[in-house]
Formats: C-alpha cells, structure tokens, sequence
C-alpha cells in the first residue's frame, strides 16, 4: 500500500531523515514513534507531498509521489500536526471547500454527513471553525481527512492538546477507521501507540531505529534482567540510601544500580539491573541478611515500551542486538523519566544533583509524581 | 481551482476586505470623476483614468496581500499542498479571485459613463479602451501583488512590499529620464506600466500594451508557482 525506499531529507547540513525505509500493508495501523525532532513530521509531510525528498522513493498504492503527484495525493487524506482549517468559515463551508477541492464524486449530502456522524462534529456544522474548542478543532481536522474516503489515512499527532476523554474517542475511531483504511499515526505518546497500532516504528535522530510489534521489539532487545527492590535500612535515612546503593553496585553481575522515590517512610526504591543470565536474587538476600535490611518487595520488570524507547533513543542499546552494552555503571542512564499528561518526558539529570533532590524532597512531593503516573497512562 | 476561487471569494467579502475595497476604490474614483470630468464640463475621462492608476497601485496590494502569506502563517498551505490538484490550480484560483474583485470595483465606471452619457456625448471607443487597460492593469499589479504575498508569511509586510514595488514601477519613468546611458533608459522605458497605461488614456488602443500587461500577469503568476514549488525543496 504503501512503500519507502531510501528516503533522505536534507536541510542545509542538518540531516532530518537519513535513509528509511519501510512498507505499510492494506489494513495495517503503524505508529510512527520518537522523541519532538526525530524527523516524524517531515517523514510524513514527505509522504503526504507537502515537502520533497532529498533522494529516495515513496510509494502509494503503486503511485511515485513525485512521478504523478496528483494521483497519489488522491489516495491519501492527511492530518498534518496543525490541522489546515480556515477559522474564518464554518465546519459546513470548510468541509464543502475541501470536498471541491479534493474532487470528491461521492454523493455530496450523505457523504458529508458520514463523515460528521463519524466525528461526531455534526452538532457544530453551522459554527464557525474560529469558536471551536481544540477538540473539535482536531475532529474537524481527522473530518477533512475522511472525505473522498482515501485508502490511506496520515494523522500528525491526532491527539495533542485533547483531554483525556477525547483522545480515548480519537483513538476509538483511529482504530476503528484501520479496519477499511491503512493508518500511519505519529506520536511521541507512548500508551497511545501501544493501544491503536499493529506494528510500530521507532524513528530516533532521523533513522529507523525499531520496526515490529511491541513484542517483536521487545524481545530484540531484552537481555537483561531487571528488577525494582524496596529495602529497608537500619537508620531510616538517606543514609541507608547511599550504604545500599553502594554495596549493591558491588555484587557480581550488577550493571546498573538507581534508587527511586522514597515509598514508605525512610524506605527507597532501588531499580537494578544484572547481566544476562545472572540471577542475583539470591545474592541479594545474602547481602540483606548480612547487612541486616529488610527486603520489603522484589519485583522483576519485564521491558515495557516505555523502557525500550528510552533505550532506543537516547542511545543505550541498539536493537539489533549485536552489540551487548557493557558500559560502567556511572555511565548507565540519567535520566529522570516521568509521565506527563500521557506523554513521556525524559530529562537528562546528573547522578549526584539528582540524588540531592530526592533527598530534599518533601515526603508528599512523591505521592504527588506517583499520582501523575498513574493518571498519565490512565 | 473552482473550489479555491469559491473560497478565496468568500473570504473576501467575511474578511471584510472586499468591502474596504470596493468602497475606497468607488470613493476615490467617484472623486476623480467629479472634479476631474464633470466640473471642468467636459466627457472626456482621461483625467479620470490616469488619476486611477495611483488608486489602484495602492488599493491592490489590499486585496492580494492576504491571498498566499495568510496560507503559510496559519498552515492551511499544508491542505492545499497534499490535496490532488496542481500549484498552478492553486495560484489561478487565487489570482482570478482577486481578478473578478477588481473588476466588480472597476463595473461601477460604467454607472459615470452612464451619467456622462446623459449629459453629453460620450467618445464610447476611446472610454471602452480606457476601461479595458485599467483592467489589465489591475491584471498585471495583481499578479505583482500575488507573488509578494507568496514571499512571505506577513499579510501586513506583504501588503507595504506590493505598495513599495508598484510605487517603483510607477517612478520608472522619472528614474529612466535621469539615466545618462541611452540603452538602459530605453530598457527601463519599455519596462514602464504607467507611460504604457499612458498611452490608452490618451485614446490609443496599444496592443503592445495589452499584450505587455498579459505577459507580466503570466510571468508573476509563474514566479509565485515556482515559489511554491521551491518551498517543497527547501
């Protein structure tokens, strides 16, 4: 249905798109995943024909985009991230305009009407597009996209700046459009892709770093054992938290050791990670029982989307497996992951700042964070 | 190009731009009419016309300033550039727009030579030749306006810059009688609209002229084609 070969963009120096290629099938929801700049909106806007190619090829439907570019932008209705809307007319006029515009010859009326019962925007035909809510900006924009019925569908960032309640409708009917179209979704929202899209593509710095099922790809690159542990200290204080992240890092196999929020009081999180085919649950108990802290939970943690596009963007492994990262541990990630509104927000946070903050933090502070967590991914 | 003059059409007259312009040019040409044409007691509407062409080069920047910076400023060049039509769908859309605009302004000089007809004897060829060269005036300063608007993303500096270039359009005939080297002042001199536009007022229906209009309209009309195909390339 659709097919990239090589596709490169350049601007000026700066690559934005080096050489992706990739092939969506007929009926196929692909996500489009990566970090605010790693080239998911020029992809789209090279295969929707707003911006060319530097080099390389894009193909729908059989069509070169370049080659006869009217016949292959017939096939596609594209949502660019800022829906094209002309906030001087109503949704009606708009939605007339575009229909000339894309020559549609599907009975006008109920073709529209469709569309708008679908969107649910048929109570705000006669409005102007000026006095809607952002919402129904954004259904507006998905309506405009609908007319002609085009095989493919391309949705920038459907859901950004939507409450909650909307962006579960938009993705309902994101999932339900898959079924007769082919959908390409960008997002850099991590449980939107997980829950509308088959098959998912990491793009990171302008090349296709993942491409697969959540699974496909989290089994490319899960060898690693990774648990979260709650010890209890002796002391009750930050204390503890210095003496068991220390000795921690000294067990065989351990790669990777960081102490989380504090969860009960005086208590910490620890997130450790060991080496492949290392079990150090047992050495772990040993240390406890020596030092005399109480393992309060052990949990081991399977990779979730969220840490296999943590790893993939910001460069810890690289999913093809061949190379096993086999840094230190200082040099193992610093970065403070939180969900944000549904989205993930990573930020880069020197070890040492980092641990003074917690340490600082008032004791509530943490319920607060661990409250936005769970609202984030619903 | 149906669907985008439909649109552009309607956006005039929402956008409260066609009112501002048919009232301005129909005050200012109603001006001319009076104190130029009927207090001197005469039917002869030269004075008229050559007065307008000042009027239109600074009311036509109005009407195209909006047309393509506007598309680019709020992204909805983004709906126009994936829908399957042609850049040139787009821009003849556009330009016939602001076209027909300027010509429902220019209708109401029939309503005078109506008046004047009541009054005296009107020269009808010479009054119809005055009519078509303001037309394709306002043809060629449309597409002049059209271009610039595609050069940036300001209605407002759009609309100074057509002003400015229309203005300098005008003085080349001044500037052209300063230049000492005979072969560029000739050059400059067969680039002037308003010695061309001249020409008809003073009764001569110019075919060069008229075809000189036309050839400026497509050349603009291209260059603004050729701006938004570059645009992809950046």
């Amino acid at each position: 249905m659709i097919e990239v070969r090589n596709l490169t963009k350049r601007y000026g120096d700066k690559q934005a798109v080096n050489d992706i290629s990739f092939k969506v099938e007929k009926g196929e929801i692909l996500g489009f995943l990566g970090p605010n700049g790693a080239g998911k909106s020029t992809t789209m806007n090279m295969l929707t024909g707003y911006i060319s190619s530097t080099s390389g090829q894009i193909l729908i439907n059989g069509v070169d985009i370049l080659e006869d570019p009217i016949k292959a932008k017939s096939n596609i209705g594209y949502l660019p991230e800022i829906p094209p809307l002309y906030v001087d007319m109503t949704v009606d006029a708009y939605l007339g305009f575009m229909y000339d515009l894309k020559k549609c010859k599907l009975p006008r009326k109920a073709h529209l009407k469709e569309i708008c019962d679908l969107c649910k925007i048929t109570n705000v035909r006669g409005r102007l597009i000026r006095n809607l809510s952002k919402g129904y900006k954004q259904r507006v924009g998905l309506a405009q996209a609908l007319i002609n019925n085009p095989p493919v569908l391309i949705l920038d960032e459907p859901t950004v700046g939507l409450d909650p309640n909307q962006i579960i409708e938009i993705r309902t009917l994101i999932k339900k459009l898959g079924k007769n179209h082919t959908v390409i979704l960008s997002s850099h929202i991590l449980p939107e892709i997980q829950a509308v899209c088959d098959r998912i593509i990491i793009i990171n710095k302008g090349v296709v770093a993942a491409d697969g099922t959540a699974d496909e790809i989290a089994a490319k690159i899960t060898n690693e054992h990774k648990m979260t542990l709650r010890i209890e200290g002796s002391t009750h204080t930050a204390e503890d938290k210095k003496a068991i992240v220390a000795a921690l890092k000294q067990l065989d196999g351990i790669k990777y050791v960081r102490a989380d929020m504090e969860r009960e009081k005086g208590v910490y999180d620890y997130d450790v990670e060991s080496e492949e085919k290392v079990d150090i649950r047992r050495a772990i108990n040993q240390l406890c029982r020596e030092k005399g802290w109480n393992i309060l939970m052990l949990q081991l943690s399977d990779l979730t989307l969220e840490d296999i596009f943590l790893k993939i963007t910001m460069g810890d492994a690289i999913p093809a497996g061949a190379e096993k990262a086999e840094k230190p541990a200082k040099d193992k990630p610093k970065f403070d992951l939180n969900v944000k509104d549904g989205a993930l927000v990573a930020t880069e946070v020197e070890e040492e700042t980092k641990e003074d903050l917690e340490e600082n933090l008032p004791a509530d502070r943490s319920f607060e964070d661990e409250d936005k967590k769970e609202g984030g991914e619903e | 190009m149906g669907a985008i003059y439909r649109r552009e059409m309607g956006a005039f007259f929402t956008s409260g731009v066609a009112y501002v312009f048919l009232t301005v040019f129909t005050l200012l040409s109603g001006i001319f009419f009076f104190f130029g044409v009927i207090t001197s007691g005469t039917t002869e509407t030269s004075p008229l016309f050559s007065s307008m062409f000042i009027v239109v080069l600074f009311l036509i920047p109005i009407l195209t300033m909006k047309l393509l910076s506007e598309e680019k400023k709020n992204r909805t060049d983004q709906g126009l550039l994936t829908a399957p039509i042609g850049l040139w769908s787009i821009v003849l859309g556009k330009y016939f727009a602001a076209l027909t605009l300027y010509i429902i302004a220019e209708s109401v000089i029939f309503i005078y030579s109506l008046i004047l007809a009541y009054l005296g004897d009107v020269v009808w060829p010479s009054l119809l030749g005055n009519y078509f060269a303001m037309l394709f005036l306002g043809a060629a300063f449309i597409a002049v306006g059209l271009f610039i608007s595609s050069l940036t993303e300001n209605q407002m500096a759009a609309a100074v810059a057509s002003m400015l270039a229309l203005f300098v359009l005008y003085l080349f005939d001044s500037l052209a009688s300063n230049v000492s080297i005979d072969f560029i002042r000739k050059i400059m001199l067969s680039f002037s609209f308003y010695s061309r536009y001249l020409e008809f007022t003073r009764g001569v229906f110019d075919l060069t002229g008229v075809i000189f209009f036309i050839s400026v309209a497509f050349i603009f009309n291209f260059l603004t084609v050729r701006i938004l195909d570059k645009r992809r390339w950046g």
